[in-house]
């Protein structure tokens, strides 16, 4: 298993480089995360992201585009606002968890 | 210490395009192309949908909420969860669509797939574009104000076909 050092932390990564362990996740992590993917963190990120993580935490799964609309209550042309072109992989990407396995 | 990994989301081809033509009314069949729809929204492909023929239901206002589902002739059906089939002469017995249709809607619903108008609503959100067919609007006396308001224009074959040089085609 590859690891990566992030914010001076060594972090297990898969092999395209998504956490695979929750708790070595942590906000100062997703801000390196998320600007290596070139996203500027805002309020409205932070609470897709928040989201993603406790739904994680019940579900077992990471939430899909649909589900953050439904659940998280953040319509799906917000997402892709935020997170362009592929949302739900960079939601996840910054979230520190695995890509969704939904199709939906 | 092992190089940085960090997931490549740019797609190695930006300009890539999907066109779906979907051509069916039957509940079972509107799905493939708005699940492939989406999905391809989702990496950031520019995807068109067509509708036509029977595909017209699912952008009509008065019968988009109403498709269903009927096993008749298709013997790939099965009770679910099982491998037994119900005998095929038995399926246009009367009621049986409605049953059929009402156990799909809820499998479907199980996974958290929404039904067919909220799905378009997904699509669009997402920035798909919904294109209707010219000959299916005439052939059903049905203009723009019969239609989904995000539907963009009815307009010829050889209109999408223009509009979509280049693109991928999936033909539903």
């Amino acid at each position: 298993m590859p690891v990566n050092e992030i914010a001076g932390k060594q972090i297990s990564v898969n092999e395209e480089g998504f956490l695979t362990k929750y708790d070595e996740w942590d906000e100062e992590v997703a801000k390196v995360l998320a600007k290596q993917i070139d996203i500027e963190m805002t309020d409205a990120h932070w609470k897709i992201i928040k989201f993603l993580r406790e739904d994680f935490k019940t579900e077992g799964e990471t939430a899909t585009s649909r589900r953050v609309q439904t659940v998280g209550g953040v319509p799906v042309k917000e997402q892709f606002a935020l997170f362009p072109k592929k949302p739900a992989k960079k939601m996840a990407y910054i979230a520190g968890l695995p890509k969704p396995k939904g199709c939906v | 210490m092992t190089p940085e990994i960090v997931p490549n989301f740019g797609s190695d081809n930006p300009d890539r395009k999907l066109a779906i033509i979907c051509s069916k009314g039957n509940l079972d069949m509107a799905y493939p192309g708005l699940i492939l729809a989406n999905a391809a929204l989702g990496e950031g492909v520019e995807t068109m949908l067509f509708f036509t023929f029977w595909g017209f239901d699912m952008i009509t206002k008065s019968r988009m909420n109403d498709l269903q589902f009927s096993p008749a002739g298709n013997t790939a059906m099965h009770l679910p969860g099982s491998d037994m089939h119900i005998p095929q002469a038995m399926m246009p017995a009367p009621g049986m669509t409605a049953v059929a249709t009402k156990m799909l809607k809820k499998q479907i619903a199980d996974l958290d797939v929404p039904e067919v108008p909220d799905f378009l609503d997904q699509i669009v959100a997402a920035g798909g574009h919904l294109w209707a067919c010219r000959m299916s609007a005439d052939m059903n006396k049905l203009t723009m104000s019969d239609l989904r308001e995000d539907v963009e224009g009815i307009i010829s074959a050889s209109d999408f076909i223009e509009m979509t040089d280049g693109a991928q085609l999936l033909f539903i």
